[in-house]
Order: structure tokens, then C-alpha cells, then sequence
């Protein structure tokens, strides 16, 4: 146990010192990644004022505060793409991750946490541009400010299991972009990416809360700018616990299948 | 007519190439499809919540996704690749290649690269396109349709324009790639009308990243909204924004310095 909190230290303290160095690409790619979310902004808070203030409960200041919290949670979103599993297996990178006694799952969630350190720090005067650009309306309770910091690692590790699973898919086969495709277009409409989750008709919120996308994005934006009760933030929570947990079982035995499968190839 | 002669020479290299791989057929539609699917949801999502926006009914904002999507496969098939291509051959310095041929090196570079399985997103823009102007009923006269295809063709100037003065930077800064995501992020913006965004932005989508001559024009033409005076503004800018690529480009060439010598 000690030393695995070892790994984590110097694995995140490698990761940060190497992703500041990299500084100007993370931000360049850090504002490319802005103009989705006020693309949305844009068209909901016209459609706010259209309908006399508010649609589903937002108005064009919630959803400010809305979209605006959606790219720190975006950047958190973002781990080991499934793309890149063939590059690790073809590269013989997995080869020598086997070698070490350690999971390598570790390292992963180790390394891109540690990176998240980095994008949280350039993050906020991006955050403070948008907010004088777009005026956001936001009244967080300090109970909501609590889980929102927990829920976006929670959302971290959520996707990290999630998307694991999906890129072990390479040790079987490499012709997996179909799947992907899919995977991604139905997370961003069922997750709060593409809209709050309140405005999606009834059968979809419906079929969201038995998938574990709206738990990786929309709660812990909500968790911050919505007004959820005290017992509905512990219950997101909860659910994100439980979604970490089945991600793990998934990942541990696709891991040990996908272990037979593999071939190494490297040097 | 030599010069579009040997266009067309590269383009059918270029196509012949591709048909090789005929999987990537399949693969780019079905990553058209889902698109296609997630931005139909998209649009029905805000028509469940309002009747316009911003002046513009649903069939209307399909025949704007239309433009949208037709626009995308012609940069993703024609302009993207040879801009990408142009981008790689000034960091390696293999540009050399090109500048030794004895034609205008910028002709060269603008159509040594096609992909033609984009074509499959032309293709379904043409259809959403024409599905919006069924549900928008009424005729399209020969003037309307003219007007479109005239501001679409000077739309594709600007964005071929811009994206050569974006490529042409890297004359001296080498590192562009970060750039990529950035226009793509912009152009997505065109999804809508520029009308719904606020004036910064409006002035950015139609003056620095042209989407707004690109998309939004074309289909006010379609659907009887476009002002004659838009047209008139959309050749002018055109024709500045070529004659500017031009020049970024070659005042780009002198500082280019070569890999062989």
C-alpha cells in the first residue's frame, strides 16, 4: 500500500512537471475546445429568451454557469483515448508495462490525474474570460461546492474504467472505430454534454439513469449550478461510487480475457 | 485551361488511389450516418423546447445543417488534405518537390491531395438539403438557385483562402497542427445561423473564419432571405481574401528554407 502511494506521487508529479512544459499545446487544444460548449450556450440561451426567460428551468444565466463549468468537466473527461490502444499493443508499450509489477491501470489513472493538475490551473482564467463574456448566474451552497469537487474525479474515474474497457477491445480486434462511434454519440446525447439532462424528453432521462454517461458529466456540473438537495448530491455520490466499482469489475475481467488473447510484440 | 487540366490529372490520381481501399467507404459512412443522426436529434432537441429561433423554423435550420454538411465534405475532401499535406512538407522540408515542378507552386500544392470518400458527406448534405426545401415547400426560382450556387462557390473561395493563410503561417511558425482543432471547432459554429450569436463572435464567424459567407449565406439564398447586397459583399471579400493568400503565401515561400541543399 505505501509503495503503490509512492507510484501515485511520482507518477503525478512526473505528469505535471512534463505537461507544464507543454504548456502553450494544452492551451491551444484547451480553446479549440471551447467553441462547442458556446455553441450550445449560444443557441439555448436564445431559446431561453425566446420562450420568455427560461426553458426546463434555465435561464440564459444558468445556462452560462451551466457551460461554463461544462469545459472544466470536459477536460476532466478526457482519458487514455480506446484509439490509442493499438498504438500501445502495435508500439510494443504494453509489453513493457507488463514487465513492471504493477497494473498497469495504475499508471494510467496515476498519469492523467496528475495532468489534470495542470489543465485545473491553465483552466481558470479561461473560465474567468467566459465569465465576463457570457455573465453567468451562479449560487453554489457549499455542500453542492464540496461534491462538485469530489464528483469530477469521481467522473475521472468513472470514464477512465469506462474507456478502458472499450480499448481492450483491441486485443481481439483492430476494427473497432464502429463501435467507438457509436459509444461517443450515444454519451454525448445521454450525458449532459449536448444539453442539460432536464431538457431531454422524459423516455431518454428515463433511459439515462440505467447508463453511467449522465453520472460522468451532467451531475457534477449540477452538483455545482443546480440546486440539488442534500440528499440528491450524496445519491450522486453514491451512484458515481457504484459505477466506479462495476467499471472495475469490467476491466478486470476483460483484462485477464484479453491477457489470453494477447500477443506481445516489442523488443 | 492547363492549369485545370492538370488538376484534374492529380484529382484522378488521387481518387484512383483511394479506390483502393474500399472499406473506408463503409467506415466514413457510418461515421456520416451518426453524425447525420446526432445532429438531426440535436435539432429536434431545440424544436421540442421552441417553434423558431431566432427567426428560423425547423426546415429552414435542416436546409442550414444541409449547407453545413455539404461544406464540410468539400474542405474535408479538397482543401483540408492538401493543407495538412502542404503543413507536413514545410516542417520535413520536402515542400522542395513541389517548388522544383514548372508549374505555379501554389496550384501544385492546392491539388495534390483528394479524398473522395468525404465525397460520401457532399452527398448527404445534397439530400438533407433537399428533404429541408420539400418541408419548406414553395418554388425555387432559377435566381434563388443561381444565387446559391454562386455563393457556395464563393464561400469554398474564402475557405480555401483562409485555409492557405492559416497553412502559410507555418512558413514561420512550424508547429500549426494545434490549429486544426481550432478551425474545426469554428467551422462547427455554422451548424447555426450566425445571426443567433452575439456581435464579437458574429464579427469573427464572418470576417476572420468566413463560416458565415460559407454556410449561412448559401442558405439564406435557399431560403428567401438572402439580401442582394450580402452577395455583392461575399465577392468582394472572396476576391481580397485570394489576393491576400496569395501574397501570405509568397511572402511564406521567401522565408522557406529547403531540406536539400
Amino acid at each position: 500500500m505505501r509503495h503503490l502511494f509512492d507510484f501515485y506521487r511520482t507518477t503525478m508529479k512526473l505528469a505535471v512537471i512534463t505537461q507544464l512544459q507543454y504548456r502553450t499545446a494544452n492551451y491551444f487544444y484547451m480553446i479549440g475546445m471551447i467553441a462547442e460548449p458556446i455553441i450550445y450556450l449560444v443557441v439555448w440561451s436564445t431559446i431561453a429568451r425566446a420562450q420568455g426567460g427560461s426553458v426546463g428551468g434555465y435561464t440564459s444565466g444558468s445556462f452560462a454557469a451551466y457551460y461554463i463549468v461544462w469545459t472544466l468537466v470536459r477536460n476532466m473527461n478526457i482519458v487514455f483515448t480506446p484509439y490509442g490502444w493499438e498504438w500501445r499493443i502495435q508500439h510494443g508499450e504494453l509489453s513493457a508495462a507488463l514487465l513492471r509489477p504493477i497494473h498497469p491501470l495504475h499508471r494510467d489513472i496515476a498519469y492523467f490525474a496528475g495532468w489534470k493538475v495542470v489543465v485545473i490551473i491553465l483552466w481558470l482564467p479561461l473560465a474567468a474570460a467566459l465569465a465576463l463574456l457570457f455573465r453567468p448566474e451562479l449560487h453554489p451552497t457549499w455542500p453542492g461546492i464540496l461534491t462538485f469537487l469530489l464528483a469530477i474525479w469521481g467522473a475521472y474515474l468513472i470514464r477512465t474504467m469506462l474507456l478502458w474497457c472499450l480499448g481492450m477491445l483491441t486485443f481481439w480486434t483492430t476494427r473497432v472505430s464502429a463501435i467507438y462511434e457509436l459509444f461517443f454519440a450515444v454519451e454525448l446525447l445521454l450525458s449532459g454534454r449536448l444539453v442539460p439532462m432536464a431538457l431531454l424528453p422524459s423516455w431518454a432521462q428515463h433511459l439515462a439513469r440505467y447508463m453511467p454517461f449522465q453520472w460522468t458529466f451532467g451531475f457534477p456540473i449540477e452538483a455545482l449550478v443546480g440546486q440539488l438537495t442534500p440528499a440528491q448530491l450524496l445519491m450522486g455520490l453514491a451512484m458515481q461510487i457504484l459505477w466506479i466499482g462495476i467499471g472495475l469489475a469490467g476491466v478486470g475481467v476483460i483484462w485477464r480475457q484479453g491477457m489470453r488473447a494477447f500477443t506481445a510484440v516489442g523488443n | 485551361m492547363r492549369l485545370i487540366r492538370l488538376a484534374f490529372h492529380f484529382f484522378r490520381i488521387g481518387a484512383l488511389n483511394e479506390l483502393q481501399y474500399r472499406v473506408n467507404f463503409f467506415v466514413q459512412l457510418l461515421q456520416s450516418a451518426v453524425a447525420l443522426a446526432v445532429g438531426l436529434i440535436g435539432l429536434e432537441l431545440v424544436f421540442s423546447h421552441t417553434q423558431a429561433l431566432a427567426g428560423w423554423s425547423q426546415p429552414e435550420l435542416l436546409a442550414v445543417m444541409g449547407v453545413h454538411i455539404l461544406m464540410g465534405g468539400i474542405i474535408q475532401a479538397f482543401i483540408q488534405p492538401n493543407m495538412l499535406r502542404l503543413m507536413e512538407d514545410i516542417q520535413q522540408g520536402t515542400l522542395d518537390f513541389a517548388l522544383t515542378k514548372p508549374e505555379d507552386a501554389q496550384v501544385l500544392i492546392s491539388v495534390r491531395e483528394i479524398r473522395i470518400w468525404q465525397l460520401v458527406n457532399v452527398l448527404i448534405g445534397v439530400l438533407v438539403l433537399i428533404s429541408a426545401l420539400i418541408q419548406i415547400g414553395g418554388q425555387i426560382d432559377l435566381f434563388a438557385a443561381l444565387a446559391f450556387a454562386l455563393a457556395l462557390g464563393l464561400g469554398g473561395i474564402m475557405l480555401y483562402s483562409f485555409w492557405l493563410i492559416l497553412t502559410s503561417i507555418s512558413f514561420w511558425v512550424v508547429r500549426m497542427d494545434e490549429m486544426v482543432n481550432l478551425f474545426e471547432g469554428i467551422y462547427a459554429a455554422g451548424r447555426w445561423p450566425v445571426g443567433i450569436y452575439p456581435g464579437w463572435l458574429r464579427g469573427i464567424l464572418t470576417f476572420i473564419v468566413p463560416v458565415a459567407f460559407a454556410v449561412t449565406i448559401p442558405a439564406e439564398a435557399l431560403t428567401s432571405r438572402l439580401n442582394p447586397m450580402s452577395l455583392g459583399l461575399a465577392g468582394g471579400v472572396a476576391v481580397a481574401m485570394l489576393l491576400v493568400a496569395r501574397l501570405v503565401w509568397q511572402r511564406g515561400l521567401r522565408q522557406y528554407g529547403g531540406a536539400s541543399a
